[in-house]
Formats: C-alpha cells, sequence, structure tokens
C-alpha cells in the first residue's frame, strides 16, 4: 500500500526528522486559509499515488495565498497518470542549498533491509543506480541489532565532508529507519533531504511503501488507505478478498492462484487477445468469491467474454460451479463464458454445469483460445 | 533417490489442528507421509484422527518421535515464531505453506535459520512432493507420477499445471518443489537446481518463474556455469503491468528490472529450454531426456 505524501511526513516526522509544517486542501479556499497562516513562501503539491508529479504541473511554488488559492485550483481536479488529484498538501518552502536521497528498501537478494543514500538527492534514484552507480552507497541492515551509529555516521560522511552535517545525517538515518520498522515498511525514502544555506537538515519530501502483510496488525496504518485514489472495482475487490489488477483489453480472467493467473493472461496474449484484468480467487473457493468476482468482471464495459481457468487443489471445482450457477442465476451473463475446470471433484462440477447449461472443457489452450476468438466477435 | 524428501522423512505438523493444517494432514497421510507427531500448543497429549500424537511445542514433538521434518499451517502472526521454533527444535528441513507472512518477519527469520544449518522452503509455497514416497505440503498426489523430471516453482497452482500436463503425456518427476512467491524465501531455485544436478535420478528440471526481482536471472548463470542436466523454463507474467503487485508479494516489477523479457533473455543465454505455454514444457522435456 502507498501511502501520500504527507502522511508519510507525518510518520517521519513522529519520529523526529525535521520536516517543513505542511497540512492538506482538498478546496482552493482551505489551500489558503492553510497558506495565510503560515505567512510565507510555500509549496502547493498534488496528493496522488504517481511518480512525476512535478513534471505533469502538480507541484508549484506560490508566494502569496492569492498565488496559493489559483495554484490549488489548478492542480486540484487534474489527472495525473490518470489518477485525478482529490487532496495538495500546502508546506512551508524550504530554501535549498544541497539536496540528497536517502532511502531504505526491503532487498530480496540480501534478504535485509537496505539503506541507499547519494548526494545526487532531488532526482529519480534508478536513473542514478543506472548511469553513475558509483554515487550510491549501500548499507544492508541486521535487523537483529538494528541500524549501528558507525554505519549511520559512514553514510552521513559519505553525504557531507562537514561532521556537524554528518552527525545530523545519521540522526536522521536513524529516525527513518525506526519509522520503516515501526510502520511495517517495503520502502522508505526522504528524497531530497535538503541542507539549507543556513546549514540546516531539511526532510523536502517523503515516501512509504508499506508492506500489505503488515496491515493486519498495524490497524492504525490500515486506516491511512486513501480509496478514493484507487480504481474502484480494485477496492471492490479487495473487500470480498479478491486479488485484483484491472487492465485495459477485453478477455475477463477468474483464475485461483497468482501464478496460473498471470500464465492465463500471458496464454489470452499468446493466443491474439488482450487479458481485462487480473484475477485471484485464492485457494479457499467459498462459491461466494466466485459469485463477487463475476460481479466485478462484468461492471467493466470493456470485457466481451470471461474466462474461467481453475485448477482444483484446495480449491473445490463444484465449489467454482456452484458459483458460477448462483452468480449467473441472479444476474444472467450478457457476455459469453468459457469454464475451463479440472482437479478436486472435476466431475460434479462437470455434472452442475452441465445440468445448468453451461459447458466446460478440462484444457486450459482450448479454453483460451475459444474466450480470445468470442472476444473479437468469433464462435 | 529425490531431493530434500523420501521415505526416510518423518514430518511434525504445525498448526495440525487447525483448519487447513487437519485438512492437509489427513491427505499427507493417506498419500503414505509418514505424520509422526502435531503441535498444537495446549492440545499436547491428544491425539489427531486417534492415531498422531499431539504436542504442545515443537521440541517435545522431534524429542518424543525423532521427526526430521516440519511444515507449518500456522496463520501469518505466527508464521514466522513457529519457522523458528522448528529450526531450533533440531529438525533438518522446515516448509512454510502460509501465505501473508510480513516481509520484514522474514529478515529477522532467515538468518536465524541459516545460522542453525537448516533449509526452510517457502513462505507463502505449495510445499513439495516426491510422488510415490512422501508429500509435505498440499501439492494434490494424484497430479504427480514417478519418473525422471525434477519440478521447481514460484507458484503453486501453475506449478500443478505444468506436472499434470507433465503426467498425462506419461512423463513422471523425481520431485516437486514449490518455493514460495514471496520476495525473501528460505530456499531459491538455486539451491533446487544444485539438489537436482546432485540426484541421480533426476535427468531434466522443468522451472516455472515468474516476474519480480533477479532470481531467474541468477539461476540461469548457474545453469550456464554448473548444469550438466538440461533445464526447461517458463515465465509468468510476460503481460503484468509495472508496479503492480500480481497476487504474489515477489511478483512486482520494479522500475525496470524483473520483468518476463529481462529473465527469458537470461535463460535463452544460458542455453536452456523455453516453455511459451505450460503446455510447451511436454516437447521440451521429451526432447531432452
Amino acid at each position: 500500500m502507498n501511502l501520500h505524501e504527507y502522511q508519510a511526513k507525518e510518520i517521519l516526522r513522529a519520529h523526529g526528522v525535521h520536516i517543513p509544517p505542511g497540512r492538506v486542501a482538498t478546496t482552493p479556499d482551505q489551500a489558503e486559509a492553510i497558506a495565510r497562516e503560515y505567512d510565507t513562501a510555500v509549496m502547493v503539491k498534488a496528493q496522488v499515488h504517481a511518480g512525476g508529479r512535478g513534471k505533469a504541473g502538480g507541484v508549484k511554488f506560490c508566494k502569496t495565498p492569492a498565488d496559493v488559492k489559483e495554484k490549488a485550483t489548478a492542480i486540484l481536479g487534474m489527472s495525473i497518470k490518470g489518477l485525478t488529484v482529490e487532496q495538495v498538501l500546502v508546506t512551508v518552502a524550504a530554501d535549498i542549498g544541497t539536496e540528497a536521497y536517502v532511502g531504505i528498501i526491503v532487498d530480496r537478494a540480501t534478504k535485509k533491509p537496505v539503506f541507499m543514500v547519494s548526494a545526487a538527492g532531488g532526482i529519480d534514484i534508478e536513473e542514478v543506480a543506472a548511469t553513475t552507480p558509483e554515487k550510491i552507497l549501500y548499507v544492508p541492515v541486521d535487523v537483529r541489532y538494528g541500524l549501528p551509529t558507525y554505519d549511520a555516521m559512514r553514510m552521513g560522511f559519505f553525504l557531507y565532508e562537514d561532521v556537524k552535517l554528518a552527525r545530523g545525517a545519521a540522526k536522521i538515518m536513524q529516525q527513518l529507519y525506526a519509522a520503516f520498522m515501526a510502520s511495517g515498511c517495503s520502502l522508505a525514502e526522504i528524497n531530497p533531504l535538503v541542507v539549507t544555506p543556513q546549514g540546516e537538515l531539511v526532510a523536502v519530501d517523503g515516501k512509504m511503501v508499506i508492506d500489505d502483510n503488515e496491515l493486519d496488525r498495524r490497524p492504525e496504518i490500515a486506516a491511512l488507505r486513501d480509496e478514493r485514489s484507487e480504481e474502484p472495482s480494485e477496492v471492490d475487490a479487495r473487500n470480498a478478498n479478491l486479488t485484483f489488477i484491472k487492465l485495459d483489453g477485453n478477455v475477463g480472467c477468474v483464475v485461483n492462484g497468482a501464478g496460473l493467473a498471470m500464465a492465463t493472461m500471458d496464454l489470452v496474449k499468446y493466443y491474439g487477445g488482450e487479458p481485462a484484468n487480473f484475477l485471484d480467487i485464492g485457494g479457499s473457493s467459498n462459491p461466494e468469491k466466485v459469485v463477487n468476482a463475476l460481479r466485478i468482471i462484468t461492471a467493466d464495459p470493456n470485457v466481451k467474454a470471461i474466462l474461467f481457468n481453475i485448477f482444483g487443489g484446495i480449491t473445490r471445482t463444484d465449489d467454482v460451479a456452484n458459483g458460477i450457477v448462483t452468480a449467473t442465476k441472479a444476474n444472467p451473463l450478457q457476455v459469453p463464458i468459457v469454464i475451463r475446470l479440472t482437479g478436486t471433484n472435476e466431475e460434479i462440477a462437470m455434472k452442475i454445469l452441465q445440468e445448468n447449461g453451461f459447458s466446460a472443457s478440462s484444457d486450459m489452450d482450448t479454453a483460451v483460445q475459444q474466450a480470445v476468438a468470442l472476444a473479437k466477435g468469433g464462435k | 533417490m529425490s531431493v530434500f524428501i523420501d521415505t526416510n522423512t518423518k514430518l511434525v505438523i504445525q498448526g495440525i489442528t487447525g483448519r487447513d493444517g487437519s485438512f492437509h494432514a489427513k491427505q499427507m497421510m493417506e498419500y503414505g507421509t509418514q505424520v509422526v507427531a502435531g503441535v498444537t500448543p495446549g492440545k499436547g497429549g491428544q491425539r489427531f484422527e486417534g492415531t498422531v500424537p499431539i504436542f504442545n511445542t515443537v521440541m517435545d514433538a522431534v524429542q518424543a518421535t525423532g521427526a526430521n521434518t516440519s511444515v507449518i499451517y500456522v496463520p501469518p502472526p505466527f508464521a514466522a515464531d513457529a519457522i523458528m521454533e522448528a529450526a531450533a527444535a533440531g529438525v533438518s528441513l522446515v516448509v512454510c505453506i502460509t501465505e501473508g507472512v510480513p516481509v520484514l518477519d522474514m529478515t529477522k527469520v532467515y538468518p536465524f535459520v541459516k545460522e542453525r544449518g537448516v533449509r526452510l522452503i517457502g513462505p507463502n509455497c505449495p510445499g513439495l512432493i516426491t510422488p510415490g514416497e512422501s508429500k509435505v505440503g498440499i501439492i494434490p498426489g494424484r497430479i504427480c507420477t514417478p519418473g525422471p523430471v525434477g519440478v521447481v516453482s514460484r507458484s503453486g497452482t501453475l506449478t500443478y499445471e505444468v506436472v499434470y500436463q507433465l503426467t498425462r503425456a506419461g512423463i513422471g518427476q523425481t520431485t516437486c518443489v514449490g518455493i514460495g512467491g514471496d520476495p525473501i524465501n528460505g530456499t531459491n531455485f538455486i539451491d533446487c537446481l544444485a539438489a537436482f544436478e546432485k540426484d541421480p535420478k533426476t535427468k531434466a528440471i522443468a522451472m516455472m518463474g515468474e516476474i519480480g526481482g533477479t532470481d531467474e536471472q541468477e539461476a540461469a548463470e548457474y545453469v550456464k556455469t554448473h548444469m550438466t542436466k538440461p533445464v526447461v523454463g517458463f515465465i509468468a507474467g510476460q503481460t503484468a503491468p509495472p508496479g503492480r503487485r500480481m497476487g504474489h508479494a515477489g511478483a512486482i516489477i520494479s522500475g525496470s528490472s524483473g520483468t518476463a523479457a529481462e529473465k527469458l533473455e537470461a535463460f535463452a543465454a544460458a542455453g536452456m529450454g523455453i516453455a511459451k505455454r505450460p503446455i510447451d514444457f511436454v516437447e521440451l522435456i521429451k526432447a531432452r531426456l
């Protein structure tokens, strides 16, 4: 789960990181009022889960409250990478001397959280990694011991020659690490970490990504989810305990298991079609899940054919068959459906489907080809 | 011969009285796995299905029964501790089926297990099966048959699909291992490839990877430099959009890395067979046996 900049900053601030004052607004009037209160130059920043906000015109520097109102009017409601801006952060503008990058990510290779720091801040760190990798220092952390001061200082000195700044940066690394662990992050970054002309260290932008598996035990973090910033069908699916990602094609896919779901999408493409979604109904086969899956998929007007691909292991295929029958009785389908079922209780499932006027095959390739042809309007 | 499990595997089931644990305990017993103990705190002294003794701790279970392998079906908040408990109790193999274990928990568990020389498979995996000998986990026994192919995969149902296709075509398996779809797991492709290379019965290997990370690329490098046996690979997620977690926590394209194209290129460079579809494994493996 992605946090908004203002949410990440609140967490970092709570851990002691120095961050310029700021508050969110949902209307231009609110934004103006906040700016009036600060009575100094501010930044107005779009709060959306997308990179490249600045380039898209979603981040503006403003000298007066009237200016803030004008810029907020332009930014609120604008679309950045398909996401509508519902909130702006109004925050006191910092004087920028130098900019550094400080980030921490769970690294698959070392199986540890790894710090990445670079004096080349303010820009895309992936670009720095690709073009000038020597400008990044990587420091893995053994979570059993935490971030030792000597490692934090090593990073501080990598960024700054001045011992006072190095110490200050080292302290920020430890605060960032504490925030990262306390929030169940898979990524946390401060970019840029600014040194002002007065020699102060200030975090000007912050980003946090939370491991979805942490949310059950961190209700205070889970409560930060902003459903307005997500695709409505994905919110609906999550609430129904389905893993769903909307795509642009026209073959709606219902599959059990993430790997098979991806392989099914790939096979749709292989046979010349385009998948409309990724949907994993998961391991346990409750007919209710199938009913919800069909409801979510058929709500997408792009879907021209529905493809079920179920390999019954823990999932009982008769449960899936019953779900299909129940769902289509309540809401008759407007588009053709192709069903592939094999595995646990396959014979019972086939019988249920046949008695209710459905046909099903046990072969994945045949089913996918059929669904692709039907989505194209053929037979 | 086989890898990791065989007829000598003596299994303790952590969470044996839970919904998933009890169901799969029965399935494993029916398959012929030696299930010697179960663990559910507070139910020590009882018996599962009237036969398998239940203990309060893994330590008790290992001491009383000589269990050498553990399989874990406990809910995600308790999974990390369950893995450490098993490793500390002295089993040599721990298989964690549980899905949804926080990755930061795994950063603690991984070094704990490594330092004790214990092999962990998973979490978030279907386990493993040596057809005709032993099954630890949830892979349906009837889709497998003994034979010369080693199978290793990051996914559950996709493994079933490929194994089912192989079995239908009369091609059996030495051992099928599901290593799990999480970003940090105990056993990776290379561990399994190395084991299959050493196993005299394994003549060819089917490997199913997916988008995210660099495990497949490193495995391809290993195939090139260390393997004499033929390996056929597949990557799921060629149509996945970047930046989205495709069900598995580990299946995510980050920036430009972890794409299917990158992984398939590495497979090709290692001289591996490349299955474009799951069904392609049948012909590609047949040609290499």
